[in-house]
């Protein structure tokens, strides 16, 4: 093996690839029941974090950086004066096992810039997956990025051996992509995830009557959007993410902060930070949705239309919403428990478990790792009123006062457009 | 106060809980003859780990506490940590004396400690399946060292065995100086009696396959490629990696 060319490669693709932030390796099912190497069935792991803190998985990669789009956003644009660069199919395969072996990574995330046309890139793309699974026996996680325009066929046959499929909206709204995608349209994009969706539910309906049936992109879809390059508003991006999850049924949603790569009219100029606080609180309304039984408009609406960045999405909606509290500790149920600002959903569940005991008092509260410097202006606890009776924007003071947030020095306007 | 001297070992522990009750101890503590135990008036009783007087307390903990629940005793007692076996002791007593299982009732203070302990423990059974990095010596065995705050062998076995079905690995605690090695068909217990002359374990100097470096440069390059500078954490990286695991993280040398 030429170890200082593939070396040369492993730095130009996986450079190329990192803007894409899906890194997840849960949700799978594949057990290793074949005396193979790998098994997809736990929880995912980070096996590492980089510098900036976020999580490597898996072995993140572009199989080649060439590609005949000219997409704005993107480092990899055919404009662009960079090195390219692309792996051999078993070069891919070769990385992948011997990383896994190795306990470097969950398993591989392979995406690509489009070189020749659609088809011939997805074709190469299935064919890594398939010599993984059929030729290694590798049980471990696959995420393949599906190319837009690729066929059914060829989109099918990647569901097969991949774990999970993505397909990458890109921009939040249709005005953005025209504007810094000419290339592209959300209906390329939109069909494929509704063909991908149909599948994953004809599948397993198939495996509920035939348990020979192979299974199907197991750890389901996801996509992903960049934030900050156009001038969406927060409720456009809740708005298509909300759509996505209802009409596709999309494990995850991810939203990348744009990073400034180009000086063009069309974009924030370089040299503008990235929106790393704007894009937490975008997570956090995710996770409000995903697992605290918020609707959306709830958080966003007509009237907010942008998330706040010095308080997180949920105090935000406390202080709007103040007619709910305070709520009742140990009597309040399990929805409105996960309201209160500051109780997450594991103390939620502590605070359930724990009342059937005998009532909790503010001492057990605290001990049970409740963030009282926020919950006690919320919450009544035997009797006890422990809310503040403020109007909202003086509580919002205290409760900022009181604490120190960790972006406190990111306050910075997020965003400066020309 | 009576103090119970027991080996360390979950039996001797449960053995010594058959005591507290056989003998109606209450102002009582469990302690190792490693810990301090000199306070004035005190009597010091020696435990003789027994299986028939631990197995009855297993039986008992576990009608009560469920079967998980008695793991999760067995559990804490990996964590090592000082006070543990008192910590089981209460928790033991509390649900023997309210016939409940009161594993999740978080508002008391003995059930709470030992789910912080377990906690902790659970943090660092998942950081081992995150940080063992395997290395390929010539003999075709993926080798790691690792040294865990707590004793996580036991829990991270299973995890490996069913990964890495189709390669030999062995992965060693140095703090603890044994490890468990799968020969292709099942996990067993091992230890190095061989040693360097630093007293570092033999294996730690193994020959390595050929090409073991140079997938090691390859994954170095790779961690560093795939980090965005202009998003620089080190705050949030620290918090993730802890300095104490770069040791053993090749990324990280």
């Amino acid at each position: 093996m030429n170890w200082e060319r593939l070396q040369e490669k492993l730095n130009i693709l996986a450079d190329a690839a990192k803007y894409d932030v899906s890194c997840s390796s849960s949700g799978s099912n594949r057990i290793n029941d074949n005396k193979g190497l790998g098994d997809s069935t736990g929880m995912g792991i980070c096996h590492t974090y980089t510098e900036d803190g976020r999580c490597v998985s898996l072995l993140k990669i572009l199989l080649t950086n060439h590609c005949i789009f000219d997409c704005l956003y993107c480092v990899s644009r055919k404009s662009n004066d960079i090195k390219r660069a692309a792996f051999t199919v078993e070069e891919v395969v070769e990385l992948t096992i011997n990383f896994y072996r190795r306990n470097y990574i969950e398993g591989l995330f392979l995406s690509s810039g489009i070189f020749k046309n659609s088809d011939y890139t997805m074709e190469r793309l299935v064919r890594v997956a398939k010599k993984l699974r059929e030729e290694h026996k590798f049980n471990g996680y696959i995420h393949l990025k599906t190319i837009p325009g690729a066929s059914d066929e060829l989109m099918r046959e990647a569901g097969l051996y991949a774990d999970r499929l993505s397909v990458n909206l890109e921009l939040p709204t249709k005005s953005g992509l025209k504007l810094l995608a000419p290339d592209k349209d959300h209906k390329d994009m939109l069909k494929p995830m509704g063909a991908i969706h149909q599948d994953i539910i004809k599948y397993k309906d198939e495996k509920k009557l035939i348990k020979s049936t192979p299974i199907f992109a197991p750890a389901g879809q996801s996509s992903q959007m960049i934030i900050g390059a156009t001038q969406e508003r927060d409720l456009d991006i809740i708005k298509t993410s909300t759509h996505l999850y209802s009409k596709f049924n999309l494990k995850r949603v991810y939203f990348s902060g744009y990073v400034p790569v180009l000086e063009h009219k069309n974009l924030p100029v370089l040299g503008t930070p990235v929106p790393i606080v704007r894009e937490n609180r975008l997570y956090q309304t995710d996770w409000l949705m995903r697992f605290y039984e918020f609707d959306p408009y709830e958080i966003v609406n007509e009237v907010h239309p942008n998330l706040d960045l010095d308080i997180d999405p949920k105090l935000s909606w406390a202080l709007r919403n103040r007619n709910y509290f305070p709520i009742d500790i140990n009597r309040a149920d399990y929805h409105m428990i996960l309201r209160i600002p500051g109780v997450g959903v594991k103390s939620a569940k502590k605070i359930i478990a724990a009342r059937k005991f005998g009532s909790l008092n503010v001492e057990k509260l605290k001990k049970l790792g409740i963030a009282m410097n926020r919950a006690q202006h919320f919450i009544t606890c035997n009797g006890h009123l422990l809310a503040t009776d403020i109007d909202s924007l003086r509580l919002k003071n205290l409760i900022l006062n009181a604490g120190s947030s960790k972006f406190k020095a990111n306050f910075s306007p997020q965003l400066s457009l020309f | 106060m009576t103090f119970l001297i027991y080996d360390g070992s979950f039996e001797g522990l449960l053995t010594a809980i058959y005591e507290v009750y056989a003998l109606k101890l209450v102002d009582v503590r469990i302690i190792t003859e490693k810990e301090e135990s000199s306070q004035l008036f005190s009597t010091e009783m020696m435990i003789t780990t027994n299986d028939d007087k631990a197995n009855k307390v297993a039986k008992k903990i576990t009608n009560i506490l469920g079967s998980t629940g008695f793991r999760s005793l067995w559990k804490a007692m990996l964590s090592e940590l000082p006070g543990t076996a008192d910590i089981i002791l209460s928790v033991v007593k509390y649900a023997i004396s309210t016939g409940k299982n009161v594993i999740k009732d978080y508002g008391h203070p003995a059930v709470l400690a030992l789910q912080e302990t377990l906690k902790k423990l659970g943090r660092e059974q998942h950081r081992m399946t995150a940080f063992v990095r395997f290395e390929l010596a010539q003999d075709g065995v993926f080798y790691a060292t690792i040294e865990p705050d707590f004793d996580v062998l036991p829990l991270i076995s299973n995890h490996f065995r069913k990964r890495y079905a189709d390669q030999k690995w062995l992965i060693f605690d140095l703090k603890r100086n044994y490890g468990i090695f799968y020969d292709l068909q099942r996990v067993i217990t091992v230890e190095v009696h061989q040693t360097l002359p630093d007293n570092s374990p033999s294996l730690m100097r193994l020959d390595w396959d050929e090409t073991e470096k140079e997938f090691q440069n390859l994954w170095k390059n790779y961690f560093k490629a795939t980090n965005i500078v202009s998003r620089k954490n080190t705050k949030l990286h620290l918090q993730h990696v802890p300095r104490r695991y770069w040791k053993y993280l090749i990324e990280k040398q």
